[in-house]
């Protein structure tokens, strides 16, 4: 059977793009193979480990259990969208300066679920980090450095 | 992924008539935290798939009525674990919705959804059947309205028809106080499936509702009327043979990889006896339903 294509529109990173792509294609496909934003990752494709994590409309979410058809007219944010001007944003320093990647593969998630939390709750205690951080595994077991990272990531904020 | 049609309705009738033309062909997406995994990995291929939230007469609205609240289909279980009247009235739903997967999944994944997927783990399950919530559910005969313990067949299964959709569930505001929690038993901290999922809400006239899942094909309520268990001062030996009584019909599968049967039976009754205390508690605590 040869399903019909979809046109959808959305905004990825302050962009609008206009795709066409077939039903069973995920955000997470269309986001690495269409628009080439291979910074989402890959990973268990069943929403366990939160590589694939980008926010849609403001929200985080697991880019593999969501359809790029359902992204139709929606905001997304991947980890390439964090930095502005060529600089990386407070949270991504704080990373980098927390030692927080060690093999790196889980941080764009990280990062972006991070960046989700911090949004909705900008002075988190260290257990709403890990809750928050609760759907994005790291294999390197790096939690402490990351958890660490968001931390000081909140409390440098400016209205601090 | 295989491949398959999309449809995306605007109108609830719309949608019917694609699930009615379509038959065992279809399948309705919400949140998809389920069905897309199970689209994946090939146990479901339907040829045409039907989101639901786009459909006008659906809400992912919470709302309070003069018998209860109603959530609506497309509510996510980020905005139940964060309403408060469900806090404050429902806690168990609020507790419940809080630890279904993690941030990304509450932000997808509906509490309608959670009950047609019909998962014996499910833990909102346990419960919307301790506060006696309401399935209403809309199709060519019109509105049904199905109590939560006629809704649960067996694993997947649910007496929904094929061409009918969940609406709202309705929850009814309880005619006294009453104090209430949700407990469960994972394998490790963080998100994971239950192997023990429990509600448990002690009114104030002495009764005792608690439901369970995780331990058999579908989640099971029991009530317990001779008030022996909502009594605080009842010695706990006492209780535990009581809840022996109550807990019988689990049957937890030898065949899951997440606990043996002994560990879930031996669990159950523990959380069981845990949750009463608790919902004994808040009820003495001043909680307002």
């Amino acid at each position: 059977m040869i399903a019909g294509r979809h046109r959808i529109d959305l905004i990825v990173n302050g962009r609008a793009r206009s795709i066409e792509t077939a039903p069973h294609h995920t955000l997470l496909e269309v986001l690495r193979d269409d628009l080439g934003l291979t910074g989402t990752k890959e990973c268990c494709l069943v929403g366990e480990c939160g590589a694939c994590t980008v926010m849609v409309d403001g929200l985080s979410v697991d880019a593999c259990l969501m359809l790029a058809v359902e992204a139709d007219g929606a905001t997304v944010t991947t980890v390439e969208g964090l930095a502005a001007d060529g600089r990386l944003n407070p949270l991504q320093q704080a990373f980098l300066d927390h030692g927080a990647a060690q093999c790196g593969f889980c941080i764009p998630g990280q990062l972006v679920s991070a960046g989700a939390l911090l949004a909705h709750n900008p002075r988190p205690t260290r257990v709403e980090v890990e809750e928050g951080l609760a759907g994005n595994l790291c294999r390197c077991a790096g939690y402490e450095q990351i958890i660490g990272a968001v931390l000081a990531a909140a409390a440098s904020r400016p209205d601090a | 992924m295989r491949a398959f049609e999309y449809e995306r309705p605007a109108h609830l009738d719309d949608a019917l008539a694609l699930l009615s033309r379509h038959g065992l062909e279809a399948r309705p997406l919400a949140g998809g935290t389920d069905l897309i995994i199970r689209l994946r990995d090939g146990t479901i291929r339907p040829r045409v798939v039907v989101d639901l939230k786009r459909i006008a007469e659906l809400e992912g609205q919470i709302r309070d009525n003069d018998v209860g609240i109603t959530i609506g289909a497309r509510t996510v279980m980020t905005d139940i674990a964060a309403d408060a009247r469900i806090r404050r009235d429902f806690p168990a739903l609020a507790e419940a919705a809080s630890v279904v997967g993690a941030v990304q999944i509450r932000n997808r994944a509906t509490l309608a959804g959670n009950v047609c997927n019909a998962s014996p783990a499910a833990d909102t399950a346990p419960a919307l059947l301790v506060y006696g919530a309401a399935v209403v559910a809309y199709g060519a005969a019109g509105v049904r309205r199905v109590p939560i313990d006629e809704f649960f067949v067996r694993s997947g299964v649910t007496t929904l028809a094929r061409d009918e959709l969940v609406v709202v569930l309705e929850l009814p505001r309880p005619p006294g106080r009453q104090g209430s929690v949700h407990v469960r038993r994972t394998r490790r901290r963080g998100h994971d499936l239950a192997s023990v999922t429990l509600a448990c809400a002690v009114s104030s006239d002495g009764i005792t509702r608690l439901a369970y899942g995780s331990v058999g094909p579908r989640p099971i309520l029991v009530v317990d009327e001779t008030g022996l268990l909502a009594d605080p001062s009842a010695p706990e030996q006492a209780k535990l043979r009581r809840l022996e009584v109550l807990l019988v019909d689990a049957s937890p599968s030898p065949r899951s990889m997440r606990a043996s049967p002994e560990y879930r039976l031996a669990m159950l009754e523990l959380l069981a006896l845990r949750a009463v205390c608790t919902a004994i508690e808040r009820l003495a605590g001043g909680a307002a339903a």
